[in-house]
């Protein structure tokens, strides 16, 4: 670990808020052409150590090396002359402004009089794209690009400067897998150009994919470096949450009852096509396939979102008709939604009020809300589920990822529904609180419920389902029981290849 | 994309694939300043004559002149309500200063330092605002309104509730003079929106305003220094209002401490019937030029067909309302478009 070689370097670096201590001495480098990944639990100090990176906090002690040399980067303009990139987890882009202008958003080239530059400004963001593999040119319109197309951009915008440095923080969260292969490829790209990279990801699939160095932050501090070649997922893991995890299925078989929710030929417009499948009591059913292969698009169906164009949908043998949420939920149906900040929660209310806002109308006295009866549903789920919140009165916006999902979980399961349907319920959740989220899955199937898991991250797929039904492009292309099931078949059958029973 | 460098034209002008229609789906506007041109040409003898078109040009020049300014205000995502007040101070400062005894001597010249006066009167103003909003984050909407009740005041105040009547006649025929075939404020009016329009398509202060209204913290990640530019904006909109208020005085060689109440609202109605978002981002001169035009003729033709005023106020509630909804109708129906 010679000194020269790091482009950049960070030394003893502490950083307080009142009250807290977000990051304890921590050191951190990153050498030309490597890939350093930073890691830790959601808390650990990652994003703090990225700001104070970005120029965006600055620290109380410690010092930024750039090239050996002593810098001070006050604010984030200061941090990309020194040639130090973020790219912004939540995508930080003007949506009606076309994709070339938001490259040099700015920046934008000058001509005489303050007049925008057009034609150097699209050749140099057309070079650019070309260099990236885009299908879309500089004129398009960046509202109109998918998460994945604008985070490309986001990248694009990296590459106009002389980076030395390139942070990524949680590149992958919305990509699908043939999006993630583009990202790897342009990361290798910028490694053989002699960048440095930090990699910021729960991932650990990701991590051992493109990354030469982890390093491991926990409670604020700085737990160690590993090199990636002569690691594995066990050990990382053990440094970050401090123990080790207990990844093994506990898929028990043989306690299934009867069936709860039977689906056929149900069709949406383009969404997706004559589905079929059934899920009992007692199951959890995993749904797998690349984004936009019509899985989210099913369970919005089921919870009364959309209106199917075709099809039936039965529960507990009766043939139902759910035209609203409100209908889906009189049938004992709960959707656990993708993105629980935006679909979830009311961030700013406390626990109680989250878990009991759909059926406060049940809990009142005379014409108050009751608040004993409230609270003493929020303790049953407390206990249930083992939220871990302050009190009652916490705000829910405060709580980490996994015991915000929990609120949500404990939200619906208050209504006592028969058929839960969970869309990606460990997202953006780290992964000492994602084996807990697993845990609680399968313990709600086993007492009963019918539950249905889409989620994009295989290991989470393969550890919950009792069997596993695999999708593309709108269509199911096969279903494999828990013994079935393994990497290869699955991602064959979501990829449109063999798409048969010749496993 | 080496093959798009071969057509040298500017971002803004895609749309050219989509011809004529693309183009009115972006300014829906137009096709209704297009039918109801057509509906008083028909509907009245003498709405189809270049007299009353020049007559529309210049009426409704003065509202058109601010909501130029308010359209670069509202895409920065920020709104001035404060602009009629400033017309009224304007005006009045104006008016008055022309006939300080100071400069009695100076003949026509002594209009000179009154316009000056004037103008920056507006133009502080604007700063002041833009400087609250930047430095306090307080929302435009209160400040604009503080604004607009604290300038009115002030400009009661100065004035003792009473008018004042412009002495120099060469003041007041301005507002009646014409140049090239055409009168001057009118020309006032359409040189103005030309220079607005490649100011904000064509510059990089025009580009950074709809960075900043479309997305205010990813103009700061990117180094636009959001602060002074919103100020900027702010200086351009009270310059528009006080130029407003001194074409008005020209008009009428007066200016009383009531001139332009309500106009904040005519204005403001004018830039959104142009397309302009409230949440910023999105909007452009050609639209603001469209809405603008649109209040004039309905006026004016429903003048002509001696519609109540008070109808004429129903019937324009009752347009504004119905052209956004059928632009929500349009723009959502191209995001799913793009969507399959």
């Amino acid at each position: 670990m010679s000194a020269a070689e790091a482009v950049l370097r960070l030394e003893g670096i502490v950083k307080t808020f009142p009250g807290v201590r977000a990051l304890d001495g921590v050191d951190f480098d990153v050498r030309l052409g490597e890939v350093h990944a930073l890691m830790g639990e959601n808390g650990a100090g990652k994003s703090t150590l990225m700001k104070v990176l970005a120029g965006m906090y600055q620290p109380n002690e410690g010092r930024i090396m750039i090239d050996g040399k002593p810098a001070v980067m006050a604010n984030p303009i200061e941090a990309k002359e020194n040639g130090v990139i973020l790219i912004h987890q939540e995508l930080s882009l003007a949506e009606q402004m076309t994709v070339a202008e938001n490259v040099f958003l700015g920046e934008l080239p000058r001509s005489r009089w303050g007049f925008v530059d057009w034609k150097t400004l699209e050749e140099r963001v057309g070079t650019i794209l070309t260099k990236l593999n885009c299908d879309f040119g500089p004129r398009t319109r960046v509202g109109s690009l998918s998460i994945a197309k604008k985070q490309m951009v986001e990248i694009a915008r990296a590459l106009t400067h002389q980076a030395k440095v390139v942070v990524f923080d949680e590149p992958t969260a919305s990509l699908t897998d043939a999006e993630k292969v583009v990202l790897f490829d342009i990361i290798r790209d910028l490694k053989s150009d002699g960048v440095g990279i930090v990699y910021i990801s729960h991932r650990m699939e990701e991590i051992f994919t493109v990354c030469d160095r982890i390093t491991v932050l926990r409670d604020g501090s700085y737990r160690g470096t590993l090199v990636a070649a002569d690691t594995n997922e066990d050990e990382v893991t053990q440094l970050m949450i401090g123990r080790s995890l207990d990844y093994s299925r506990n898929v028990e078989h043989g306690e299934r009852g009867d069936v709860t929710l039977e689906v056929t030929g149900l069709s949406c417009g383009k969404l997706y096509q004559d589905v079929s499948f059934s899920v009992r009591a007692g199951e959890v059913v995993g749904f797998y396939g690349l984004v936009g292969a019509g899985r989210t698009e099913i369970a919005e169906t089921l919870f009364g979102l959309r209106e199917p164009s075709a099809g039936k949908i039965r529960l507990g043998g009766e043939e139902i008709a759910i035209g609203s949420p409100a209908e889906a939920i009189a049938n004992g149906i709960s959707l656990v939604p993708e993105s629980r900040k935006e679909q979830g929660l009311v961030l700013g209310m406390n626990c109680r009020d989250n878990i009991t806002l759909p059926q406060v109308d049940d809990m009142t006295a005379g014409p108050f809300v009751s608040n004993g009866a409230e609270i003493a549903i929020y303790d049953m789920y407390r206990d249930r589920l083992d939220i871990k919140a302050p009190s009652w009165r916490s705000e829910v916006g405060n709580l980490s990822g996994g015991n915000q999902q929990k609120i949500v979980i404990g939200k619906w399961l208050a209504m006592k529904p028969r058929v839960l349907i969970v869309d990606e319920p460990t997202r953006g959740i780290d992964v000492g609180s994602k084996a807990e989220i697993h845990n609680l899955i399968r313990e709600l199937a086993h007492s009963g419920y019918a539950v249905i898991v889409i989620s994009s991250e295989m290991p989470e797929i393969l550890r919950v389902s009792d069997r596993v039904i695999a999708m593309y492009q709108g269509r199911i292309t096969r279903e494999f029981t828990a013994d079935e099931v393994n990497e290869d078949n699955l991602v064959q059958a979501i990829s449109g290849i063999g798409n048969g029973k010749a496993a | 994309m080496s093959q798009t460098s071969v057509e040298s034209a500017p971002v803004q002008a895609s749309g050219g694939m989509k011809a004529n229609f693309g183009w009115i789906v972006r300014h829906p506007i137009w096709a209704f300043v297009v039918m109801i041109f057509i509906f008083f040409s028909l509907m009245t003898d003498n709405f189809f004559s270049l007299g009353n078109f020049e007559n529309i040009l210049v009426q409704t020049s003065t509202l058109g002149l601010i909501a130029l300014g308010m359209t670069i205000v509202m895409i920065n995502g920020n709104i001035d309500l404060s602009v009629g007040a400033v017309v009224a101070l304007a005006a009045s400062l104006t008016v008055d200063i022309m006939g300080w005894p100071m400069f009695e001597s100076w003949g026509n010249w002594q209009i000179l330092p009154a316009v000056l006066a004037g103008i920056a009167s507006g133009v502080l103003l604007g700063a002041l605002n833009g400087l609250i909003v930047w430095k306090t984050g307080v929302d435009a909407f209160i400040v604009t309104l503080g604004a607009m009740l604290g300038v009115r005041g002030l400009v009661f105040v100065y004035t003792g509730e009473q008018s004042f009547f412009a002495l120099n006649f060469a003041y007041s025929d301005f507002g009646a003079s014409r140049f090239l075939g055409l009168p001057t404020l009118a020309w006032v009016f359409l040189i103005f929106t030309v220079l607005m329009h490649v100011l904000l398509s064509r510059t990089v202060h025009g580009s950074n305003t709809y960075a900043v209204g479309d997305n205010r913290e990813a103009a700061v990640n990117a180094g636009i220094r959001v602060g002074p530019h919103m100020m900027i904006n702010f200086m351009i909109v009270g310059f528009f209002a006080a130029l407003a208020g001194i074409t008005l005085s020209t008009q009428m060689g007066a200016s009383t401490p009531n001139l332009g109440r309500d106009y904040e609202l005519w204005v403001i109605t004018a830039t959104v019937l142009g397309g302009t978002k409230l949440t910023g981002g999105a909007g452009n001169i050609i639209g603001t030029f469209g809405g603008v035009l649109a209040i004039g003729i309905l006026r004016n033709g429903m003048n002509l067909m001696q519609v109540p005023a008070f109808y004429v106020l129903v019937t324009l509630g009752v347009i504004l309302i119905a052209v956004l909804f059928l632009d929500k109708q349009l723009n959502r129906q191209g995001e799913e478009e793009l969507r399959l």
